[in-house]
């Protein structure tokens, strides 16, 4: 079936492509070198003094990175439970409810969030959780006392998982409501035979049916333990919650970019870059292992 | 099925009536406060719930006036037709040949494993802007679509579909003395509408979304999309906001426009919104063509 002819049309296919991914992902993976230079704009990547692991060194000293790697840990990890539970609930209670207009409404509405950016979300959380928002006007309603969400080192973590949770749920939830659907309607009947009220269905036979797709989600969102969305941290954050909202991303832009500290930034970066490729290889392998599921 | 009539089955289909009608409230009504402002007289913005109060269109007629809004939308809607466009075409000239087996192209390993990595592992964004920086592309319109110009998971994705149809049609065609080039523009590309419906919504989409090259990698206002403008201006209220008392944010909001903001995040909204009702009918197609296996 080889066909020579063919063969020069597919690397021709290919090369316009490959050249895209070597100047903007490959040449990048080289740029890595600067992480182990004193690198100066001016002297270039060639010409900058080599200092091997001090950078590295110097990061594991500075007060930053631990606070930095702690919360871009803490939030990751809220962030990937509650998108797993809250969509999960969210489906097997939309499976559960009669009516298929109803249905199609409330997944209308709840698809929506996830396909308006973090700047436009932004704009729209910060007029609503204001002290004269909406949320505040309800908290005074009921006597309590107004508070600054978005800038309260108290508040900020949650609102950012809340947020995160409130973008994506009902997509989410489209994986879950599919692996629904494709339970044997049998099993229900025989359950319901068997005398199995709705809540002794759904965990007796929706659930075990789930369980193959939660585990193959809970797999794969290992890769992203140390991301915390840069998107959103970066659009709600403001120097009073730096504490507690700070993450790897949005530190590494703000010293790399905005501090011109590039060597830093880049080490920090790469630390991180290395840490979740291995985690998301893992998890391919696991998910490959456990739920036959591969994505090549 | 047995047992669905009982009082007490229906007493939950309400609880789980009133539960879900929240969250999709939950969605709805913080747009809908943002809308609200956006129509409502400057001096009531910090009253309005979810419905205008002294109602207004004057942050709507100064848009008009915004030069700097337009030049900005133009700029978004260049990204997103020159950005998909590219997205689309790269997409499908390398989903081709990767989707022919190893035995009909033997060098498909390679690529694959080349992508692979690229999906993988990132250099970081310094060594990325770096990179941007030494090319010349800073401050051109081309930083905004060429660094993104390969989305690699809609590439697999159409792998994945392209896979999916008889092999037989492409030797067919290859009997008839078609190129491969020609097999994929006159037999894939027309099989496939769907799923390139599908990705090329999800890449409009995703460039019209995107703020972050417009905020790194241009300068120069003219050329800034329309989100990382009001990004910008975002940034500016909120952290403003964020470190004021209740009464300074009231005589904060007099002299500045915070309905003035509002509408142009409806604005940025509306493209979305227009998409959406199309998009929706795709996306759940587009979900399961991507766990399609090998």
């Amino acid at each position: 079936m080889k066909n020579r002819k063919d063969q020069r049309y597919y690397h021709l296919m290919l090369i316009p492509g490959m050249i895209f991914l070597f100047l903007f992902s490959i040449l990048p993976m080289f740029g890595i070198v600067i992480a182990f230079e004193d690198f100066k704009p001016a002297k270039g990547v060639f010409g900058s003094e080599w200092v091997g692991l001090q950078w590295f060194e110097y990061m594991f000293k500075l007060p930053d990175t631990g606070q930095i790697f702690c919360n871009t840990l803490i939030i990751a990890v809220a962030k990937i439970l509650l998108n797993l539970i809250v969509p999960l609930i969210f489906a097997i209670m939309l499976s559960e409810v009669p009516g298929k207009h109803f249905r199609k409404f409330v997944q209308t509405v709840t698809y929506m969030p996830h396909f308006l950016s973090w700047v436009i979300l932004a704009g729209i959380l910060t007029n609503f959780l204001s002290l004269e928002g909406v949320v505040n006007s309800i908290v005074e309603l009921f006597g309590g006392d107004p508070v600054q969400f978005l800038a309260s080192n108290e508040w900020f973590r949650k609102i950012l998982v809340i947020s995160d949770t409130w973008k994506g749920f009902g997509y989410s939830s489209i994986v879950y409501l599919a692996a629904i659907m494709n339970i044997d309607q049998q099993l229900y009947e025989a359950a319901a035979i068997d005398g199995a009220g709705r809540f002794k269905r759904i965990i007796h036979v929706t659930l075990p049916g789930m369980l193959p797709i939660i585990m193959l989600m809970l797999t794969l969102s290992l890769g992203s333990v140390l991301s915390a969305n840069f998107d959103q941290v970066f659009n709600l954050y403001s120097p009073v919650v730096y504490k507690t909202g700070d993450i790897i991303d949005t530190w590494v832009y703000r010293s790399g970019l905005l501090g011109y500290q590039y060597s830093l930034a880049t080490a920090v970066g790469l630390l991180k870059s290395v840490v979740s490729t291995i985690l998301i290889v893992v998890s391919y392998k696991l998910a490959d292992k456990f739920a036959g599921y591969r994505i090549f | 099925m047995v047992g669905q009539d009982t009082p007490r089955y229906r007493a939950v289909n309400w609880i789980l009536r009133v539960l879900l009608l929240l969250a999709a409230l939950s969605c709805l009504l913080p747009i809908l406060n943002t809308v609200a402002i956006s129509f409502s007289s400057k001096r009531y913005v910090n009253d309005v719930m979810f419905w205008p109060k002294g109602f207004s269109l004057s942050a709507y007629k100064k848009i008009l006036e915004d030069e700097q809004f337009f030049r900005s939308f133009w700029v978004s809607v260049k990204k997103v037709v020159v950005g998909t466009s590219i997205n689309m075409c790269l997409t499908l000239l390398m989903a081709y040949p990767l989707s022919k087996s190893e035995r009909i192209f033997p060098a498909r390993g390679h690529y694959m494993r080349v992508i692979i990595v690229c999906m993988l592992f990132s250099g970081g964004t310094i060594p990325w802007y770096i990179v941007i920086k030494e090319l010349g592309l800073l401050n051109s319109f081309w930083a905004l679509v060429l660094p993104g110009a390969v989305n690699i998971s809609n590439t697999i994705i159409m792998m994945n579909f392209f896979k999916g149809l008889p092999p037989a049609l492409a030797e067919s065609a290859a009997v008839d003395g078609a190129s491969p080039l020609q097999t994929l523009v006159h037999i894939y590309i027309p099989l496939s509408t769907p799923s390139i419906a599908t990705l090329s919504l999800f890449s409009i989409v995703g460039h019209w979304n995107d703020y972050f090259n417009g905020m790194i990698l241009i300068n120069d206002p003219q050329k800034i999309p329309l989100q990382t403008y009001i990004q910008s201006l975002v940034a500016d209220i909120s952290t403003k906001i964020n470190s004021m008392t209740a009464e300074e944010i009231q005589a904060f909001s007099e002299i500045s426009s915070l309905n003035f903001n509002a509408a142009k995040i409806v604005v940025a909204m509306i493209p979305v919104m227009v998409i959406y009702p199309i998009l929706q009918k795709y996306f759940v197609t587009g979900l399961v063509m991507g766990a399609v296996k090998e």
